[in-house]
Formats: C-alpha cells, sequence, structure tokens
C-alpha cells in the first residue's frame, strides 16, 4: 500500500497543474454549502439573540428593517432622523422606560453610538477597565472595537468626518477613553458608547468656544446687544473637550428637537407593551413601533428563502463537478493506457494498478478535505466578524 | 531456456493465427528474431512472459510451464523470471531515472525493495553509464540515455530471460551500437537468456542465432 501511494504521490506532484485544479474544484464544491451553513447558522444565532432582548423599538416610519439594524446593530445605513420628543413621549406615558439612541457617527469604522446610562443597565453592560461615562467627552469603548483600534483607558478617539469633502460639516471631536467594556460577544462590542450631549456635539448642535465676553479681539465680534454677543467666524471652536474648556460648552435650541435615530422602549409589563404599541397604530402617528424579534424572523426566513434555492444550486454545481471529474478521470485513464500496459506487461496486477488509481484519487479527496476543514476551520472562526461583514454591516 | 512445443495461437474475434510446432533457445543464448511488421513477433513474446495464452501446446520457459499457470502465477512468474525492455523505452515520466528502475518492485509484493536492492539499482545505473541522471525524469534523458534506464529496469530483478521488443528500433545507428553492446555485457553479467525481436539486419551478426519467423507458420495480421 505504501509503494501505491508513493507511486501516486509522484503522479499528482509531477501533474500539480491538474491535482490543483482537481483539488479546488472539488473543495469549492464542498465548501461552499458548509460555510453557508455555517454563516446562517451564526446569523440566526447573533441576530435573534440581540432581537429577543429588545423588546420594542420607536423610529421614523420606514424601513423597518433599517430601523432594527442601525439601533440594535449599529449597522451603518442611518434610518430617518426622530428628536428627543419622540423619547420624551414615551416617558410621558409611564408605560416604558424610553432609552434614545444616536446611531449616525463612526470613528475608523467603528460605530459611535450616543445614547444615556439607561442603556447600560438595560444591556447589562459592565466595564471591564476604567469607568463608565460621566461627562461631556467620555466615551468607553467595545471590547473589540478597543481591541481593533489598540486603544485603551487614558486614549482618545477621534470621530471620523461623514464624508472626505465635509469642509463645511462636523468637524472630528476627540473623545476620551474613560473605559473599556466587557465583552459581550454581541453589538456593543464594536460600539464606541458616549452620552447623546457627545454625539451632539459632533453634529455641531452643542458646541464650546471662545469666552467672547472677555475677549480682546474685537474682530471676533460682529455684534453685541443686551448682552447677546454674536461671534464671528474668526472665533476658535474646541474640537477636545478638556477639564479648562468644559464649560464653554453649551446647547442652542430646545433640547426635545435634538436629533436621534430610534428610542429603545422597555415596556413596564407585557400589558403597557401592548398599550403602547396600540398608539404607534393611528394613523397619525409620526413614528413607528416595531418589535425586532418579528422584523429579525422577517429577514431571517427571507434568508432562508434564498439559502433553499442557493442549496439547490449548489447541488446542481456539485453533480456537474461531479460528473466533469469522472469525464477528467476517464480521460486521464485513456490517455495513460500505454503507461498502465507498460506496468502490466512488466508484470503488475490488475488489482494493483486499480490500487494505484484509487491512490491518486484519494491523494486528492484527502487534499480536498483537509482545504475544506482548515476553511471551515476559518469560517467559524472569523463568523461573528463574516456575519457583520456580510448580513449587517 | 525456452522450449515451445506444438503452439498454436490466435487472438480472439481475429483472423491472425500462429503456429509453432517446436522452438527452442538455450540458457545463455542470444537470439535475434526477426520476420515482417504483423508476423507475430511480438506476439510471440508475450506468448513466453504468459501475457497472452496459448490456444494449444506448451511454453516452457526456465522450466516453468508458463502456459499452464493461473493468472497470479504468471504475474508474478513475469516479474521474477523474464526482464521486459521496449522499443520506445515506456519509462513513467512522472517517475525519476531510479524510481523508474525500482518500479517491478513497487508494483508486485513478490519482490522485496530493500537496502541491497536500492545499491544494486545504484550499480547497475553506473554500469550503464547513468549514475550522474538517476535524478532526472525521462523528459530530461536524450533516446540512448533513456533506453539504457529501461535496461536497468529489466535487469534488477535478475531475470533469466530478457525480452527485447526492438530495442534499438528509435536509436540512431551510433547509439544502437552502442546499446547493443552494453545490452549483451549485461546479460552476460548476469548470466541471462535474450531473445530480441528486432528489424536491424547489419545488426543481427551479433547475435548467436537468428530466428526467422518464416520459418513458422503465421498469416492474417498481428
Amino acid at each position: 500500500m505504501i509503494d501505491n501511494l508513493y507511486l501516486a504521490w509522484q503522479y499528482v506532484r509531477f501533474n500539480r497543474a491538474k491535482y490543483w485544479t482537481l483539488v479546488a474544484c472539488i473543495t469549492l464544491v464542498a465548501f461552499l454549502p458548509i460555510a453557508l451553513e455555517l454563516l446562517l447558522d451564526e446569523s440566526e444565532k447573533q441576530l435573534l439573540s440581540r432581537a429577543v432582548t429588545t423588546p420594542l423599538v420607536i423610529g421614523a416610519k420606514g424601513s423597518s428593517l433599517d430601523l432594527v439594524m442601525n439601533s440594535l446593530y449599529f449597522g451603518d445605513e442611518v434610518p430617518e432622523i426622530i428628536t428627543m420628543g419622540a423619547a420624551q413621549d414615551v416617558a410621558e406615558t409611564s408605560l416604558a422606560l424610553p432609552i434614545p439612541v444616536y446611531v449616525r457617527f463612526r470613528a475608523r469604522g467603528h460605530p459611535i453610538v450616543g445614547t444615556t446610562v439607561d442603556y447600560f443597565d438595560f444591556r447589562g453592560l459592565d466595564v471591564a477597565d476604567g469607568r463608565m461615562i460621566a461627562v461631556l467627552g467620555d466615551c468607553v469603548l467595545g471590547a473589540t472595537a478597543a481591541q481593533r483600534l489598540g486603544v485603551g483607558v487614558g486614549d482618545g478617539v477621534v470621530s471620523s468626518p461623514e464624508t472626505v469633502f465635509d469642509l463645511a460639516g462636523v468637524y472630528p471631536l476627540r473623545m476620551n477613553i474613560v473605559g473599556v467594556l466587557e465583552r459581550t460577544h454581541t453589538s456593543d462590542d464594536l460600539g464606541i458608547f458616549v452620552d447623546l450631549k457627545t454625539a451632539w456635539i459632533m453634529q455641531g448642535l452643542v458646541h464650546g468656544h471662545q469666552d467672547l465676553t472677555t475677549v480682546e479681539d474685537q474682530q471676533l465680534i460682529l455684534t453685541e446687544e443686551e448682552g447677546n454677543v454674536v461671534g464671528s467666524p474668526k472665533v476658535f471652536e474646541f474640537t477636545e473637550i478638556t477639564q479648562e474648556n468644559l464649560d464653554s460648552f453649551h446647547f442652542h435650541g430646545d433640547e426635545a428637537a435634538a436629533p436621534i435615530t430610534a428610542v429603545i422602549a422597555v415596556p413596564v409589563d407585557e400589558k403597557s407593551g401592548t398599550i403602547l404599541r396600540g398608539r404607534y397604530l393611528t394613523p397619525e402617528a409620526v413614528h413607528q413601533i416595531i418589535v425586532p424579534k418579528e422584523v429579525i424572523d422577517g429577514l431571517l426566513t427571507n434568508i432562508f428563502r434564498i439559502k433553499n434555492v442557493l442549496d439547490a444550486v449548489i447541488l446542481v454545481v456539485g453533480l456537474a463537478t461531479v460528473l466533469a471529474m469522472i469525464l477528467v478521470f476517464a480521460l486521464s485513464l485513456r490517455l495513460r493506457r500505454r503507461e498502465i500496459d507498460t506496468i502490466f506487461r512488466i508484470g503488475c496486477g490488475r488489482a494493483t494498478i486499480t490500487r494505484l488509481l484509487a491512490a491518486e484519487i484519494g491523494i486528492i479527496v484527502v487534499s480536498s478535505a483537509v482545504l475544506i476543514g482548515a476553511l471551515a476551520a476559518a469560517v467559524a472562526r472569523y463568523d461573528h466578524a463574516l456575519v457583520r461583514m456580510l448580513f449587517i454591516r | 531456456m525456452i522450449s515451445v512445443r506444438g503452439l498454436e495461437f490466435k487472438y480472439e474475434g481475429g483472423e491472425f493465427h500462429l503456429t509453432m510446432p517446436e522452438f527452442g533457445v538455450e540458457r545463455g543464448e542470444k537470439v535475434a528474431v526477426i520476420g515482417p511488421s504483423g508476423s507475430g513477433k511480438t506476439t510471440l513474446l508475450n506468448l513466453l512472459a504468459g501475457i497472452l495464452s496459448p490456444v494449444a501446446g506448451t511454453i516452457t520457459v526456465a522450466g516453468t510451464e508458463v502456459s499452464a499457470l493461473g493468472d497470479t502465477e504468471r504475474r508474478d512468474f513475469r516479474i521474477t523470471t523474464i526482464g521486459f525492455v521496449f522499443q520506445d523505452f515506456e519509462l513513467l515520466d512522472y517517475l525519476t531515472v531510479t524510481d523508474n528502475i525500482l518500479l517491478p518492485y513497487r508494483i508486485t509484493s513478490a519482490l522485496a525493495l530493500d537496502r541491497d536492492v536500492r545499491a544494486r539499482a545504484t550499480a547497475l545505473a553506473g554500469e550503464m553509464g547513468i549514475s550522474d541522471l538517476v535524478q532526472r525524469h525521462p523528459s530530461e534523458l536524450s533516446q540512448g540515455e533513456k533506453q539504457r534506464a529501461a535496461i536497468c529496469r529489466a535487469l534488477l530483478p535478475r531475470p533469466r530471460l530478457i525480452l527485447a521488443d526492438e530495442a534499438t528500433g528509435n536509436l540512431d545507428p551510433v547509439n544502437k551500437t552502442h546499446i547493443l553492446d552494453l545490452l549483451f555485457r549485461s546479460v552476460d553479467h548476469h548470466e541471462a537468456t535474450l531473445l530480441a525481436v528486432t528489424h536491424d539486419h547489419e545488426l543481427l551478426d551479433r547475435f548467436d542465432r537468428v530466428a526467422d519467423f518464416k520459418d513458422f507458420h503465421a498469416w492474417g495480421d498481428a
């Protein structure tokens, strides 16, 4: 048997191109359904586990899927903006605890989640290192975000401009990292959490600048009437919040009109949740209220429907590959007829010739199996990130 | 060494028919077999090697009645008693020269591949003047070098009978003489018997005897 394997190995080694082509064919055809199965299992686990623990989400009317993806998984598709008034409306009903979230900005690819401290209690998030956010400019990082950005407590992270050419828009803000959260294996691991007001600073709704009542340079002041000072564009706006300039940050306008992307509503009890949902079902309702699990169930139903079609396609492709391989082996046997005849004339039995050919096929199949195993292990190792990349983004 | 009596052979469904009332080769003899193409020279070699079975008659090689052996015994007999040298060398292109020489030992359990065999293979390659080519593949060798490697493969199991099927047919005149010299020297050195099918009439003088197929009764096209 060793001699058969040796000769078969010499054959596949000599015919490398043919060998790798066959191995690649088998590997791809077999790996595709395995990878699909692994990724769909993981996506179902990831999406559902998060959805079932979030009772209700209130947001702008429109795509409920975008709303869920943004507010639960911090997907980069930003839904229609609503205002803080939506959260205040929920609070006034006393039927549920409103947790506003504003997921619009990013820092080096990671979502900046503007929210309140209630969010951390609701999700059961604790800091593994440092402390929770306390003042403007503070941020706590999810475990994966801290790891990928290579930062920790005491470091800073700067928000990214929304577009490269956003010259007149949002200025990057340097946030102070005061804590890193414990790993939860959810989307929270990827987030950079800040107070809502810090998120509004990034949008320019809350800002801090030189004290215009004490400046000596009169070019910084446009007009001054009855204690109201209007500054010129020359006034220096702070891009980092420090202990020295913290007090200079202030909000312009009504906080109820400040933007958020969604409100997570945590009903007092089941009945309160039902009543609250009823209030958003009227035609006059400006916002929609959704049950994330229902949205994710719908999404998964569609994904699995597509998977069934893909399974059928893969089956047909697999069958075609098997037939093509049979053809390749048959043609190869024909081409090697003279070689087979020679070793038969020397004294080789037909059983040995069969074993030789079987060993060649065996080497190809085993090589493919090893490759499939390695690829499947890699998918299993990185399935969390892959699911995020493929299904959430 | 070879004794053929009352041999009759025909291919199934074919017209070719070979009748050989009596044919013999003594031990150590070098016999050339000549005859027109399709007269059955290769068929005779295949009958002697037990690859083909006669319809009637007996074939005895080195004291063994080949025609009476079963399939497995005939294969084992062939690989241990007979060495084949082919016109087109028939080396396996994916094996090195060394592995080609050792091939008989890798395709049967009737021969055991050990250190002694490897040493003999190296010595044989030296005798044939290809010791510096043993790690090359056949595609890297000249025609003459390929035939030397093929002769090494045929001689390694120490066969008592060498069957050469137009072994010099694909070689240029210089290589023809040189390869035949090597083959004869090796046959003598290993005390083997040589039965060589050839079309090269200028080489016939070098053989002990010539067997002409016109002396046998053959018709049809082999």
